[in-house]
Order: C-alpha cells, then structure tokens, then sequence
C-alpha cells in the first residue's frame, strides 16, 4: 500500500509534480500515464527515496518515506528509467553486488540470483559482461535487480522503452506476471503498455493529476457516443429516415458517397447500446446490400490526447479527475 | 556502520581499479616518480636515506591522491549508477567510506612497494628505523587525507576533472599551510601552520608520533568524509 498526499516537488521555481495524492493498493499494477516531462519519472523518484519532496507526504506500508527511509527503500524494488548498470561487471557480479547491498543474507544470495535470472531468462548470461548485452538483456538484468530481495513493491520507470516489438511483449507479460503477488506502479507513455498490463490507470499532465481510475472507468468516462459508419447499396438507399426510427440511434447523417451507388451514412448511437443487429436486420427487411459497418468507440489514444490537451477539455477533465 | 556495505561497495570498487589499465597506470607512475627521487639521492649524492621522499611524497601526493580518488562518484553520478546506490536500503556515509577505503588500499599498496627502497637504505646504510617507521605513518595518514579530500571533490560534480581540480587545490592548500610564515606576521603564522598538513606530517617523520598530529589526520578525513556523504544526500551537483 502506498499512499501519496498532496505530493509537490519543485525543481528551482519549476513545478514537476504539481499536488498530487493518490494511492496504490496492495496486488494491484498500476499504469502511471504521461506525456513525456509530465512528471512522472519525478514522481517516481520521491517515492523512491531518491529525492526528498519539496511538499506532501508519501507512506509506503505504512512507513513515511522521509522519516524512515531506509525501512521503505527496503520495500521497494526499482528500476529507474535509465537503466543504470556496471556495465564492466558480469551480470553475476552485478546481481550479487546488489545483493550485498540489499543485505539478502549471503546463504540465500545464489538462491535469489537463480531465481530472479530464471523468471528474466538471463540465466545463460550470467557470466557475460553486461556492456556486451543487448538492450533487450540489460533491461531483464534491471529487472532482475529490482526484484532481487523480493520486494513488495515495484517501481519500473518505463520498462519497455527502447526495446523491440518482441522484446516488449515479453517484457509485458513478465511485468504481468509478477503483478499477480506484488504492487507493480509502471510509469509509460505508451497507452497500449496500460491497456495490455494495468489494473488501473493514474494520468498527469505538467505535474497534475489528470485522472486516477480503473481502465473502464476511464473508457466509459471519456468515449462519449459511439459512432457507426454504415455503407450500404441498393434500392432505396438514400432514404436514412427508417434508420433514425431504430432504437439507440440519436441522429443520422449522410456522407459523401464514396463510390457511385453506394450510401455511407453516419450513426451517433447513444452510449451503452449496440443496435448492429437491428441495423443488419432492417437492411434485409428494406432488401438493401450491407457493404460495411464499423463501430468505433473511442480509444485511449483519444482519451489520452484528451485528457491531456491543454485547455479544451479542462472543465471535462477536472471533473474526472474529482 | 555496516560492514557489509562498506565491503561490498570496497570489492567492487577494486575490482574496477584492477579489472581496468587504471590500477596498473597509476601505481607505474607513483613508483616511477618516487624511484627517481630515490634513486638520484643513493647514486648521485651518495646518500643511503630515504628522506627526499619523506620530503618530496607529502606534495606529490596533492596530485597523485585526487588522481585514484576522482572517478569513485562523479562517475557513478555520469553514468546514473548513483541513483541505484542511493534508493538501496544503505546509509550515505557507508558508501562513502567504501569508496574511500578502496582508493586508500590502492595508495597503501603503492607505498608498500617503496617498501623496497626502505629495504635498500637499512642494507646499504645504517638507518633509523624508528623516523622511517614514523614517516610512512605520516605518509599514510597525510594520503589518507588527500584522499578523502578527493572523495569530496569527486561527490560535488559528475566531471572527473572538475573532481580532481577541487580536490587538487583543497588538498594543495592545506600542503602549502605551512609555507605561511613567509607572508602572514609570526603571532598568526602559527596558528595558520598548525592548520597544514604538512607541517603535522613533518612532525611525525621527524620519528614522534604524536596523538595530537594523527588526531588531527583523523578527524580531517572523517570531516571530508561527513561532507562527501552530505553532498550526495543532496542530490545536486556542480
């Protein structure tokens, strides 16, 4: 459990974190969403103890971070979003370095390394020296120290930056995995990362909370009307009048036509209903030809353009965010 | 105090001392520079002793000290690594101490191998033992301050050579204390020598070793020490 209260931390007269509070529940993976410079890797490093908070109070289990700090970054595993690595050590001699210094009792290191290499798979790298690892390798060995010492809690500053297409995945899933037994908080500013791993999502924006939700509850917030984009053929097609009669269906209108012959109409459909088969079935009725119907709701990239555009949405967001 | 992170921050930083050229380049110039010194006595004036080097190391070593001691933090600041140290569960002024312990073997281990010159002197001549005892005490303790010194400079910035320039003229200046009679009135002269570390050094090569002088070596170094772990509490650097 960690509990962050009005946190503020200001670089000279620069606000990065802005009065911020929100809490993170024990099992639960928590997204930390952002542009880049947002605030979020600030965030993050108070929490870890690396810097002290200009404002506010942080507890983790209980403990405030800068009464007791020796007892939190016990608590805590982290992985800073540089990555930073010896890279003249063997990836053993790093692990076991780190092992020291979490004092892991000497019995239970090789144990612990074992492990943690096994669920990275990086155990064929142990004795390779970590400036010839890949990006992808050095990323695991970062993960690997984070949860060395079997941490309660753990903080990944963008996990998966810089790495490939499969790399990421793997890294996803592992993420995923772990968070079954810890609280992970995962700081990205790639909305898939969240949609794929988190249980729930806290956005900020130029050090503000803009939204501190379940990923539902944010879609279901923010998508507003679905819209349903209808392509039909055939006899009578022009007439959109019995479409507006179906029920869920606020208003039509008709587009330009894309080809010859061919109607597309446009469907704003109140939210929470689905009227696809009243749609198709109404074609069949009127003998009409259903060339294509697309629903769209709206993405996270929309969510996430929305939430953190400047001042359009404003009013909307600070709603959300109460 | 815990050891254990004092040992492991030690053996690592001895592992880069000996697992790079670093080691190797630096002990040859430390033995070259003191052989000479030792050499030109013994063949050129004929004199069995090892007094230049009682005389000359005490200067040299404002150079020789912040050059082990620059890397051990601003390079762990460059490259990052410094956040990893500091949100481990580890006091500060542990591994401070770490560092300073290992850059102070790599001195000592250099000094041990002058060990062979004091050797050459006790066959050839018919030396002292207690002053020569006493002055690699002296030396010990003098590096040891130099050292911490470079610690310090090496904690305030991420640049190695801006590290070796603070650490070189803070150093340099407690080694040029004593030479202040020549410009401060006498009554002031004293105070402000009592302050070098030269003069404490000279002191106790002279074959006394006396808890007043390591007294102040001590708390000299520990002094640079607390400083070096409260700068990287804070995080900021030059």
């Amino acid at each position: 459990m960690i509990q962050i209260k009005n946190l503020s931390k200001h670089y000279g007269k620069f606000p990065a974190v802005d009065d911020i509070s929100f809490d993170v529940a024990d099992g639960e993976i928590l997204g930390f969403l952002g542009p880049n410079g947002a605030g979020k890797t600030t965030t993050m490093k108070v929490i870890t103890g690396y810097y002290p908070p200009t404002a506010g109070k942080i507890t983790v289990e209980g403990i405030d971070v800068e009464e007791d700090s020796l007892a939190t970054r016990q608590l805590i595993g982290y992985l800073p979003e540089s990555n930073p690595l010896y890279h003249d050590l063997t990836v053993y001699e790093y692990l076991d370095l780190i092992a020291e210094l979490r004092q892991i009792p000497k019995e239970k290191r090789k144990e612990r390394i074992g492990q943690m290499t096994e669920i990275t798979s990086i155990t064929d790298r142990l004795g390779q020296v970590i400036g010839q690892l890949s990006k992808g390798y050095r990323q695991r060995v970062g993960i690997a120290q984070a949860m060395l010492h079997d941490p309660k809690i753990l903080i990944l500053d963008e996990p998966t930056i810089g790495l490939d297409p499969n790399q990421i995945v793997e890294i996803r899933s592992m993420i995923k995995d772990i968070g079954q037994h810890k609280t992970v908080i995962l700081s990205t500013h790639i909305l898939p990362e969240v949609q794929a791993t988190c249980d729930r999502v806290v956005v900020i924006h130029e050090g503000k909370l803009k939204a501190d939700s379940t990923m539902e509850e944010l879609q279901r917030r923010f998508s507003g009307q679905p819209v349903i984009d209808l392509e039909i053929h055939g006899e009578g097609a022009e007439d959109s009048e019995p479409f507006s009669r179906i029920h869920g269906i606020e208003s039509v209108e008709r587009l330009n036509d894309p080809e010859p012959n061919v109607v597309l109409l446009k469907l704003v459909v109140t939210a929470d209903t689905d009227p696809r088969a009243d749609i198709f079935r109404l074609c069949v009725e009127k003998n009409l030809t259903l060339l294509g119907m697309t629903r769209e709701i709206r993405s996270l990239e929309n969510i996430f353009q929305q939430l953190t555009k400047l001042d359009a949405a404003e009013t909307e967001l600070e709603e959300a965010a109460a | 105090m815990n050891w254990n992170v004092v040992s492991a921050i030690f053996k690592k930083e001895m592992k880069s001392f000996f697992g790079s050229p670093m080691a190797y380049i630096v002990l040859s110039v430390f033995l070259i520079i003191t052989g000479w010194f030792f050499t030109l006595n013994l063949f050129k004036e004929n004199l069995a002793h090892l007094r230049s080097i009682f005389d000359i190391l005490p200067f040299l070593l404002v150079i020789y000290a912040p050059a082990i001691s620059m890397r051990l933090i601003a390079e762990e600041r460059k490259s990052g690594t410094m956040e990893l140290l500091v949100t481990m569960p580890v006091r500060d002024f542990d591994l401070i101490f770490g560092k300073f312990l290992a850059a102070f073997v790599l001195y000592a281990v250099g000094l041990a191998f002058t060990l062979i010159y004091a050797l050459t002197v006790i066959i050839l001549g018919n030396a002292e033992l207690g002053p020569m005892f006493a002055g690699y005490v002296g030396l010990l303790l003098c590096g040891g301050v130099y050292i911490a010194f470079g610690v310090l400079g090496s904690a305030l910035t991420e640049n190695q050579i801006v590290a070796f320039i603070l650490s070189f003229l803070l150093s340099g200046i407690f080694a040029i204390l004593i030479f202040s009679a020549m410009i401060i009135p006498a009554p002031f002269a004293d105070i402000v020598q009592y302050l070098s570390t030269t003069y404490h050094f000279q002191n106790i090569a002279r074959g006394v070793i006396d808890s007043r002088d390591v007294i102040y070596f001590l708390s000299l170094m520990f002094l640079s020490l607390l400083l070096s772990s409260r700068a990287i509490a804070q995080r900021k650097f030059l």
